[in-house]
């Protein structure tokens, strides 16, 4: 394994404890659903290995999980907007 | 250094400042927007682990099949994202997240499918990652759909059964015994029937780490769950060797950790306690062990409408109970009508009231309920003596007493509103039934406390009509 990938690996883990450390309880719901979205990057996992799928097997269970990651992904941030939107409104 | 690489060193800095101004009630919904472009930069610039690009190479089945998907996904996701009523964002969240934790664990069957099909032994530095996506991508799946099922009611109590812990203990042994026995031997038949029985095996998990967990505890579930999806897809970055799953799943996985932490502090429970405990079922007496003191004293909306309208200060504590029966913009209408005739009125907003923290900010403000007048509990707790009225709407262990008084109690400890230092309390309830901690409520039996019963839609317009003829 790359030693650098590591190295990225373990900063990103100190990142993301710093970034929401100081956040106002109102806000854990649209920042779990703004996470969740970005998780949906496993959207990609599913394209890289649907685009190299050989068998039907294969091809199938990437297949689904494309649309798994798709949902995570559209419907993540979607979700989350919508949410936040509620927020704006009240100025 | 290629293009590629600073591109994803832009999208991976997008995610952050995305992630770090979703943290903050101004910069909130551009956060999410700089994440959502960060993912459609990163989309384009989609690469192999070999480092060609995947849009250059000539369209083929598979292609037609990837845009299919990504249709219906698309479709599904936006029909779940706009359908739904604000009451069910949190499932709607739950589920999301557990197709994020499926996909990453058929990312990683794939990837572990074809690694067995070929002849070469593959490297442990792939497998262990292909296996820890599998098991928590499955368990993230299964344990996600049962987090949906329980916040849309379908199993009432949570499920326990004695020895409970110690077998899901041994399942856990189990799994971890097969991912490395799997670690050594990757390859062959074998190796294929021992990973599709670790599949069902974390989904079996899955479902059993969430079925004994209550409704109160849900959301640090869902969070928790939404930090393991993180992990998974990171988990599948280094199977498949794509930096940018890495960075995105592992700030997700660390952050979701010490939100959940947060969460549980609001509600002054270890995260342990959480997850083994039970909660409502096996946490010690269900009614105050002394027996309750007091008895409960009705009040009709008339009577209540006289006491809110002539009242100088009046607090309002909504629950979920408001939530279920949509009665948002009924509140904000007394409140309203509350407000014309001089009476100050405020919200007093619990950290967790509600089946997830934020929940109520959220359903308030779809009502237009101005901002300043939503107040949080520690803001609001200190000068409570001084409020005529407090009305609490569907709202039941964020109010108990006995999360102060009584050391026996599961709730004792938690931070509440405390409505029982009010000089008088009424409180809004369909019945007598206890709350979702199901645990008796000590301040349903106080001398200045009135109940109201009745779905809290009709009583509220009971009262806004009441309030208006005086």
């Amino acid at each position: 394994m790359d030693p650098n990938i590591l190295f990225i690996f373990i900063l990103a883990i100190f990142v993301g404890f710093e970034v929401i450390s100081k956040v106002p309880s109102m806000l854990h719901t649209p920042l779990m659903s703004g996470t969740n979205a970005i998780h949906g990057i496993i959207l990609f996992g599913g394209i890289l290995v649907l685009a190299d799928a050989g068998t039907r097997l294969e091809e199938a269970l990437g297949f689904v999980a494309v649309i798994f990651g798709s949902a995570n992904v559209f419907g993540g941030f979607m979700v989350t907007d919508r949410m936040l939107q509620m927020f704006k409104k009240k100025k | 250094m290629n293009l590629v690489a600073l591109i994803f060193i832009g999208v991976a800095v997008l995610f952050i400042i995305g992630i770090k101004f979703l943290s903050s009630p101004k910069t909130a919904r551009y956060g999410n927007l700089i994440a959502a472009a960060g993912m459609i930069i990163a989309f384009f610039a989609l690469h192999k682990g070999t480092g060609e690009s995947v849009w250059t190479q000539g369209w083929s089945f598979n292609y037609t099949l990837i845009v299919i998907a990504i249709v219906l996904g698309l479709i599904a996701g936006a029909v779940g994202a706009y359908m739904v009523k604000m009451t069910a964002m949190p499932q709607m969240v739950a589920l999301f997240n557990g197709l994020g934790g499926g996909a990453a664990a058929l990312v990683a069957s794939l990837e572990f499918n074809r690694g067995a099909g070929g002849l070469e032994p593959v490297a442990a530095s792939i497998t262990v990652p292909m296996l820890f996506a599998t098991v928590i991508g499955s368990l993230s799946f299964a344990g996600s759909i049962i987090a949906y099922l329980k916040l849309e009611g379908k199993f009432e109590k949570p499920h326990t059964f004695p020895g409970q812990n110690f077998l899901n203990g041994l399942i856990l042994l189990v799994i971890l015994g097969l991912c490395g026995w799997l670690t050594i031997n990757a390859v062959g038949g074998n190796a294929l029937r021992g990973f599709i029985v670790l599949f069902v095996l974390a989904l079996f998990f899955g479902v059993a780490m969430v079925m004994p967990i209550g409704g109160a505890d849900m959301p640090v579930v869902i969070s928790l769950l939404n930090s393991f999806t993180g992990l998974a897809v990171a988990a599948d970055g280094f199977a498949i060797n794509n930096l940018a799953m890495i960075v995105a799943g592992t700030l997700v996985g660390s952050s979701g950790t010490l939100l959940t932490l947060l969460m549980c502090r609001a509600m002054n429970r270890p995260v342990t306690n959480v997850l083994f405990g039970a909660f409502g079922s096996a946490g010690g007496s269900k009614a105050a062990s002394g027996g309750v003191a007091g008895t409960v004293k009705p009040i009709q909306a008339d009577e209540a409408a006289l006491l809110l309208a002539y009242a100088q200060r009046v607090v309002v504590v909504p629950g979920y109970g408001m939530a279920v029966a949509q009665a948002q913009h009924q509140v904000r209408e007394l409140s309203d009508e509350l407000g014309k005739r001089g009476v100050e009125v405020q919200f007093a907003i619990h950290p967790v009231a509600g089946r997830m923290p934020g929940h109520m900010n959220v359903l308030l403000a779809e009502a237009n309920v101005p901002y300043d007048q939503l107040i949080e509990m520690e803001q609001i707790n200190p000068s409570m003596d001084r409020v005529d009225v407090c009305l609490v709407i569907g709202a039941n262990d964020v109010v108990n007493p006995a999360a102060r008084e009584e050391k026996t109690s599961p709730i004792y400890g938690m931070p509440i509103i405390e409505a029982d230092r009010c000089k008088c309390t009424i409180v809004m309830k369909r019945s007598m039934a206890a709350g979702f901690a199901g645990i008796e409520n000590l301040l349903f039996y106080k001398d200045n406390t009135r109940m109201l019963f009745g779905d809290a839609k009709a009583s509220l317009n009971a009262l806004i009509a009441a309030v208006k003829a005086n």
